[in-house]
């Protein structure tokens, strides 16, 4: 069975009492007690003031997260080719563009138009960033955390180059809530690099067993997971904050789960 | 590619599609989807509204996995595709989907028919039915894989981007065999979506020409198995694919088609092939005035004189996330017929078009061709493909 191994070189993290990756690390740690609160939406500086101003949330949880976890690994946002994975993209703009199809299709607004594609977090970090390198938008249902780290650490290793992979959900907003069960909003996004001889390593290999996917030790993360499926990133998180040898099994589709060695 | 298949407004399946190709039969119709119809021309498949899918995936029916199982069951492919989940284990077949729209035509419906507190009927309560995922996850359930499965949400380059997701998956051993492929559906979404944006056309879409108005939206379903090319040697072949970002707009091309340059370099360069053997391009085109006239100087100035290039959205119309595997599928044809389409309703080209834009399809065979496929948000894939028995 084949294996990835690449170096976990950055890491950021926007989500109720989690605004950044610091504080996140000291609260995984139990060094800070967790304040469930939702944050404010975010201001990533990574935008200019008119896009933040104009883009939906999952577009600034996500490229809040992603420029936090850039600047850690010093990388250039413009060079990082990009993997962005959620699980049900702006629910808050999915609604409104079913509102409005259901009483005034025609007043459909252009911009909410083409802010309703997967993408669209994708399509405005690179444009704030500049970045010309491949990206794309993916996801698998609740299992988007594990597809979307296989699909990064994949291009890592293929092109030998860091890759950006930026995982989020938002809260469900109007009708959607009575389907979509998640009440906040949730981002983490990590910057692998090739160069795996020196720092936290991540060793991936195709899961063998069939068993549960694992969850964070601790109660508070435990919730946040029930509350929104990209929070499925936190018992790897917890691993990177903890920074002691582990093993963690991630559900990355169905029937598909991913085995992953946190090295530090 | 050991097998492939499409379906769309020109046909169900690679034979009526290769007919309507060469007889030059387009599919377009007047737009008759839905209960207040704008004025234009799509590309719909016939008789889904009476075929609903299997029973046992009654939870997620729905136009778009309605056409995904349409689609399935031409030219074979569900059996083949089993017969590679059944060769090489279900743990070893990979599945990467494409689509822009997924089932969103449900949603649609659902808000069309909220209960007295706004909420969903009971009727439409199913979490899967409302995700982007809900196509990879009713083909999965279909083809039985339990390998590494994904859909590619990128807009309009989801069903190209597709083939190099999988071929990463298979080269980096993650994968013995891949399924790919894209679906898309009409839906209010799309139609009224394009339409806010003026990119829609009152007329049949008329790629390249130089009174061009816009684009007509269709639906697709298409799908490809890959598998190792050493093992099949006289199965055509994914040659290179590569990639870019325009880093300039959410809805509007780059103005000199940088990415769409990147991404046709990064293919060529993975295929390790100069521009020069290229016999042709199969075009993004979609007929809208900036589109066209950006990648129309983007292939002059790219292509020899000797390459052929031409859209074949005024067969199916542009079928959104599935443009990129129903194209790969005429790249394919063209690879294996012996021919190369034209561009069906352009009459008088803009100037901005050089010599390798085909109008009348062209009875050469080509050896080598490339898909581009360019999607919102300056998300860009390029693929090249070849006839079997290369080294």
């Amino acid at each position: 069975m084949s294996e990835l191994v690449v170096r976990v070189a950055g890491v950021g993290i926007y989500a109720p009492g989690l605004t950044s990756w610091p504080l996140a690390r000291a609260v995984l740690l139990g060094e800070r007690a967790f304040e469930a609160a939702d944050p404010p939406r975010p201001t990533p500086v990574a935008l200019p003031a008119a896009e933040r101003r104009r883009a939906p949330d999952s577009v600034l949880y996500a490229t809040q997260a992603a420029a936090e976890a850039c600047t850690m690994a010093q990388a250039e946002p413009a060079q990082l080719a990009c993997v962005f994975s959620s699980t049900q993209g702006d629910i808050a703009i999915t609604d409104y563009m079913c509102s409005t199809l259901a009483s005034l299709p025609r007043e459909l607004s252009p911009t909410k138009f083409h802010n309703s594609v997967h993408n669209a977090a994708a399509g405005y970090w690179s444009i704030a960033t500049g970045c010309r390198a491949p990206s794309t938008a993916l996801s698998a249902w609740t299992d988007s955390v594990g597809a979307g780290l296989l699909e990064a650490a994949l291009q890592t290793v293929d092109t030998g180059a860091p890759v950006l992979l930026a995982a989020y959900d938002v809260a469900a907003t109007g009708a959607l809530r009575s389907v979509v069960p998640f009440d906040c909003s949730f981002a983490f996004a990590l910057v692998l690099a090739p160069d795996a001889a020196s720092g936290t390593r991540l060793v991936l290999r195709a899961a063998s067993d069939t068993g549960p996917n694992d969850e964070p030790d601790l109660d508070w993360a435990r919730d946040l997971r029930a509350r929104n499926p990209c929070a499925n990133g936190l018992a790897l998180l917890q691993a990177l904050a903890l920074g002691a040898p582990q093993r963690l099994r991630i559900g990355a589709g169905a029937h598909f789960s991913l085995q992953v060695e946190v090295a530090p | 590619m050991t097998a492939y298949t499409a379906t769309s407004a020109a046909g169900c399946g690679v034979d009526a599609f290769h007919v309507a190709l060469r007889e030059r039969r387009g599919g377009l119709r007047s737009n008759d989807f839905g209960d207040a119809p704008l004025s234009c021309w799509i590309g719909r498949v016939d008789g889904l509204e009476e075929a609903a899918v299997p029973g046992e995936f009654a939870a997620i029916d729905c136009r778009n996995n309605r056409l995904a199982w349409r689609g399935l069951q031409q030219d074979g492919f569900l059996g083949q595709a089993r017969a590679a989940v059944a060769r090489y284990g279900a743990d070893r077949v990979a599945l990467v989907l494409g689509t822009s729209t997924a089932s969103i035509a449900a949603t649609e419906e659902a808000y069309c028919d909220l209960d007295l507190g706004g909420n969903f009927q009971q009727s439409y309560r199913n979490f899967l039915l409302h995700s982007p995922h809900s196509l990879a996850a009713f083909v999965q359930g279909v083809l039985g894989t339990r390998g590494p499965v994904c859909t590619v949400a990128t807009a309009c380059s989801s069903s190209a981007k597709v083939f190099a997701q999988a071929e990463r998956l298979i080269r980096l051993g993650w994968a013995d065999a891949a399924v790919v492929g894209g679906v898309d559906t009409l839906c209010g979404s799309v139609l009224f979506g394009f339409n806010a944006l003026q990119l829609v056309s009152d007329e049949p879409c008329r790629p390249f020409d130089i009174t061009r108005r816009g684009i007509s939206i269709g639906e697709a379903a298409g799908f490809a198995l890959l598998e190792r090319a050493d093992r099949y040697q006289a199965a055509p072949r994914l040659l290179g694919w590569g990639e870019s970002s325009d880093a300039h707009h959410m809805s509007s091309p780059h103005p000199t088609g940088l990415g769409a340059r990147l991404a046709i370099g990064d293919a060529l360069q993975r295929a390790g092939l100069s521009a020069a053997a290229i016999d042709y391009v199969n075009m993004h085109g979609t007929a809208t005035p900036a589109n066209d006239a950006v990648e129309a100087v983007v292939v002059t100035e790219t292509f020899p004189e000797s390459t052929r290039a031409s859209s074949t959205k005024g067969w199916t119309g542009h079928t959104l996330g599935a443009a990129g595997i129903v194209e790969a599928v005429v790249c394919l044809i063209a690879l294996e017929q012996g021919f190369m389409p034209g561009t069906l309703n352009c009459i008088q080209p803009d100037p901005a078009c050089g010599p390798q834009l085909a109008l009348a399809n062209i009875a050469r065979a080509p050896q080598i061709v490339l898909s581009s496929s360019f999607g919102f948000g300056g998300n860009n894939a390029v693929l090249v493909f070849g006839c079997g028995g290369r080294a």
